[in-house]
């Protein structure tokens, strides 16, 4: 089994997990193009290397160990064809064909060099979040070009998956200048502590509180505020 | 003994009860109006205290001296180029930190400075204890405890003020410090700054530059080209130490100080615990109840608006016929006395009857809307449902009121924080099918083709506003933001803010958009008197006949619908000679001269406040926009009714 293999599948229940949806054998089965016995087989050798938990009928899930793999599969996937849409103007869906293949072979620094080159995208063409680097920077903006940021240690988590009343610090804020500019103004500084009061449904905005006082976030900006859970 | 006048300027973060403080020192010697060429609020008043005369300037809420919005960048400016005499700091206690950081900023701006620490009594429910001679040693400014609402410190302040403004300059003792290796390149720069002559005092203007503030560089660049480079290395060696961005280090350099002066005069006495106002707040952004309530609220304030618009423009149109009756028996009825009636007093009616009873309980909803903290609120629940449209949550306010009249819709989109999202927001609004045009679409569509056709029309129009929102939203330049907003706690809203907003707003209102609703009225009963309408009836029936299918009567009703579009109705009914229209007008023809007065021109009271809150230019350009789209929406949709229906 290569590893390429691996990574693929990796990535079909990373997604399968944004979608909120269960990883069935048939659903796998059907995006990876495989017949359901084998990816059973699959499914089985990746738990026996403890990537996913599968439970037959149930489906499978991921395990911290691939869901950091497959984080940083997809995250190489949609800069790829963010970089082969937007600047070779190639076709979405081979643009996505394409990215499949390179995805693999392309090193961490040059992925991060190359969501650099193309100014930090947060989306991929399809609207699908692309998932934010580990490298330890506080800001897009401070991300230097060296290849030498020092490693992030802690596990980031954009703000809007914090629970109610749950407490945070934090670590990296990123998007547009002005947005920053403004969420500094208010008070939300990397290393700050804040606390999450309220969420609107539906991709609503959150309510926080900073520093005293209470603030509401769209929804599209606090996904690009990322916190370290206390 | 000569007079002695002196210029305060009230500063702060919005929600702290500045406007209050306001309306206490100046009573009812103020004047709203907006600040030149812009789209902002500028209330100023006069008080006498003790022989002087004290000229009060309100500036807007902000929470920082960046170049986010408009209001920060006014602030800014006036500040430092206008020199008041005294700045007063208008400061919540109960959120001090951040206040703090906007106090910090304000102290770098060099001016001498007087701290009004307000809402005290809300700080000590919340079990927080302020000692203010130690803040005010922390900060090297005075500071005046006060709780506005009640009136108390108000004179401690302007004591202050005067105390502050006899001593003469400020004298930079106090500068918080920022870390050393950032002193170090400020001093550096400031010395290169200070041969620049900008009005600004010299180490702000470092400060800023090493922050990369877009207006400073601006202005600094345009004299000497050559600094560039030199701030670019300072900012980068900055960069390389802190690795993170300059505007973030300078952001929480300031945070750092500030939150070191709120933690050491501040005693936290009493945990703080659940009250009623905090249980409320949740309750109105829960998940179903805040829903619920939202629905109860804007029902209500739309319904009591309209309500009370409809009652009191019916009962005031009943006056003015009397009064026109009465006009006649005097003066008799010759053309130039029903010139003058129709000319210049209808206009003048217009106003009063069609805007002022729908403003006036406007201003007061809105006023009670801001002030109680609920708004915030509205834009919290509505954020995600606007997001399609390119706005975000405050907009539904201004979109909600438009159903009614476009004249509040408009004024409303004033809570938007960018020039381009209120923008945005009034173009929308104006594009909401009002009470006088859902009067022709039920009238006209509902009436004779059935109702059905009449619901399809909103919710192509719906289509519309969804349609045209994301397309003004690509082509509209500047940096869409999401929200980002205070959630400030509930208070209990002034009776006497509220009554004093609404009549200087009020003041404000008629001033400008009068005079365009009388001058529109003269122009249009000029017209009419030179009997030239025949004539545009004749010449423009390429457009109403040929493109549109109309029959070409209908362009008198449509020329005159841009003054009150309820009156294209009537005026059709009296220019075909009957009310029946089935028998004058085939459904399609119904159905494209509804769509055309839904969306052919704002009513002239709308395009005034257009006027007032965007300028000429840009109301013209809404204006000529939707009559161009609303001709070709109207001809394709003829073209496509005919297709389907043999009417």
């Amino acid at each position: 089994m290569s590893t390429s293999n691996i990574e693929e599948y990796l990535q079909t229940l990373y997604t399968l997990e944004e979608e909120q949806k269960t990883a069935t054998t048939t659903e796998i089965a059907k995006r990876l193009g495989f017949a359901a016995p084998s990816v059973t087989e699959m499914l089985k050798r990746l738990a026996r290397q403890g990537y996913v938990r599968y439970e037959p009928y149930k489906g499978a899930t991921l395990t911290d160990q691939g869901r950091r793999i497959a984080r940083k599969i997809a995250r190489k996937h949609r800069i790829l064809e963010v970089f082969l849409h937007d600047i070779l103007r190639i076709r979405k869906g081979r643009a996505h064909t394409q990215a499949c293949g390179m995805e693999h072979v392309l090193s961490d620094e040059a992925g991060n060099s190359l969501c650099r080159m193309l100014r930090f995208p947060d989306k991929c063409p399809d609207g699908k979040p692309i998932p934010i680097c580990d490298e330890d920077v506080e800001h897009c903006d401070a991300c230097e070009p060296t290849g030498e940021n020092p490693s992030r240690r802690e596990r980031l988590l954009p703000l809007c998956s914090l629970r109610p009343g749950q407490r945070a610090i934090v670590r990296f804020i990123r998007g547009g200048t002005m947005a920053v500019q403004r969420l500094h103004d208010l008070g939300v500084t990397t290393g700050t502590q804040i606390q999450l009061k309220n969420c609107a449904p539906l991709q609503g905005p959150v309510e926080i509180v900073v520093r005293g006082s209470a603030l509401a976030i769209g929804h599209g900006l606090a996904s690009k505020i990322f916190v370290e859970a206390c | 003994m000569a007079e002695k006048r002196v210029v305060i300027a009230l500063a702060g973060n919005a929600n702290v009860g500045k406007s209050v403080v306001f309306n206490h020192l100046t009573g009812l010697h103020q004047h709203i109006g907006n600040w030149p060429g812009k789209t902002v609020e500028r209330a100023e008043g006069t008080l006498s205290f003790e022989g002087y005369t004290i000229d009060v300037i309100d500036l807007p809420g902000i929470y920082s001296l960046s170049t986010y919005s408009l209001e920060e960048l006014i602030s800014r400016e006036y500040i430092a180029l206008e020199k008041p005499d005294v700045i007063v700091n208008v400061v919540d206690a109960s959120v001090l930190e951040r206040n703090l950081f906007f106090t910090i900023q304000l102290l770098e701006l060099e001016t001498p400075l007087v701290v009004a620490l307000n809402q005290i009594d809300v700080a000590t429910k919340k079990g927080m204890k302020i000692d203010h001679e130690r803040l005010g040693k922390l900060l090297g400014v005075p500071v005046v405890p006060c709780v506005a609402t009640k009136g108390i410190g108000l004179e401690d302040l302007v004591k202050k003020v005067i105390e502050v403004h006899e001593k003469g300059h400020f004298h930079p003792l106090h500068y918080h410090r920022f870390g050393f290796e950032i002193e170090e390149r400020i001093e550096k720069l400031t010395a290169l700054v200070e041969r620049v002559r900008t009005g600004y005092p010299p180490r702000w203007v470092a400060v800023k530059l090493l922050e990369r503030d877009a207006e400073v560089e601006k202005l600094i660049y345009s004299q000497q080209p050559a600094m560039k480079a030199k701030v670019e290395s300072l900012a980068q060696e900055i960069e390389q130490i802190h690795s993170e961005s300059s505007p973030a280090i300078m952001a929480s350099e300031r945070y750092n100080v500030a939150s070191q002066i709120a933690r050491e005069s501040l005693a936290i006495v009493a945990p703080t615990k659940a009250g009623l106002d905090e249980r409320l707040a949740s309750l109105t952004v829960h998940r179903i109840w805040g829903y619920l309530i939202m629905v109860l609220v804007m029902s209500s304030v739309f319904y009591g608006i309209f309500t009370f618009g409809d009652f009191t423009s019916g009962s005031l149109l009943t006056i003015f016929e009397n009064l026109r009756s009465i006009f006649h028996t005097i003066f008799g009825s010759s053309p130039a006395v029903e010139f003058i009636w129709d000319g210049l007093i209808e206009g003048v009616i217009a106003g009063i009857t069609i805007a002022l009873p729908y403003i006036v309980p406007f201003y007061v909803a809105m006023s009670i809307l801001e002030s109680s903290g609920y708004l915030p609120r509205v834009a919290f629940l509505m954020d995600s449902a606007l997001h399609s449209i390119g706005l975000h949550g405050k907009a539904f306010i201004p979109l909600m009121l438009g159903y009614g009249c476009c004249v509040p819709g408009c004024m409303a989109c004033r809570i938007m924080e960018t020039e381009r999202e209120r923008f945005l927001a009034s173009f929308l609004t104006t594009l909401v099918p009002c009470a006088a045009r859902t009067v022709v679409i039920l009238g006209l569509v509902g009436a004779y083709v059935g109702i059905r056709w009449a619901l399809l029309l909103y919710a192509f129009d719906l289509l519309l506003i969804f349609f045209l929102g994301r397309l003004a939203f690509k082509v509209l330049p500047g940096e869409p933001i999401g929200l980002i907003m205070e959630m400030p706690s509930y208070k209990m809203p002034s009776l006497e803010v509220t009554a004093k907003h609404t009549w200087f707003r009020l003041e404000d209102f008629v001033r400008v958009a009068f005079p365009l609703i009388v001058v529109g009225n003269l122009a249009l009963k000029t017209l009419e008197y030179l009997s030239v309408l025949p004539i545009i009836e004749r010449t423009s029936s390429f457009l109403t006949v040929s493109w549109l299918g109309l029959p070409a009567v209908t362009m008198t009703p449509l020329i005159f619908g841009i003054f009150r579009k309820e009156l294209t109705l009537v005026m059709l009914a009296a220019l075909v000679g009957t009310r029946n229209f089935a028998t004058v007008m085939t459904g399609t023809q119904m159905i494209v001269f509804a769509t055309v007065v839904m969306l052919y021109i704002p009513c002239v009271a709308t395009i005034a406040v257009l006027v007032k809150e965007f300028g000429y230019r840009k109301a013209i350009a809404i204006t000529l926009f939707e009559i161009g789209f609303a001709i070709l929406v109207g001809g394709i949709m003829f073209r496509i009714l005919r297709l389907f229906t043999a009417v």
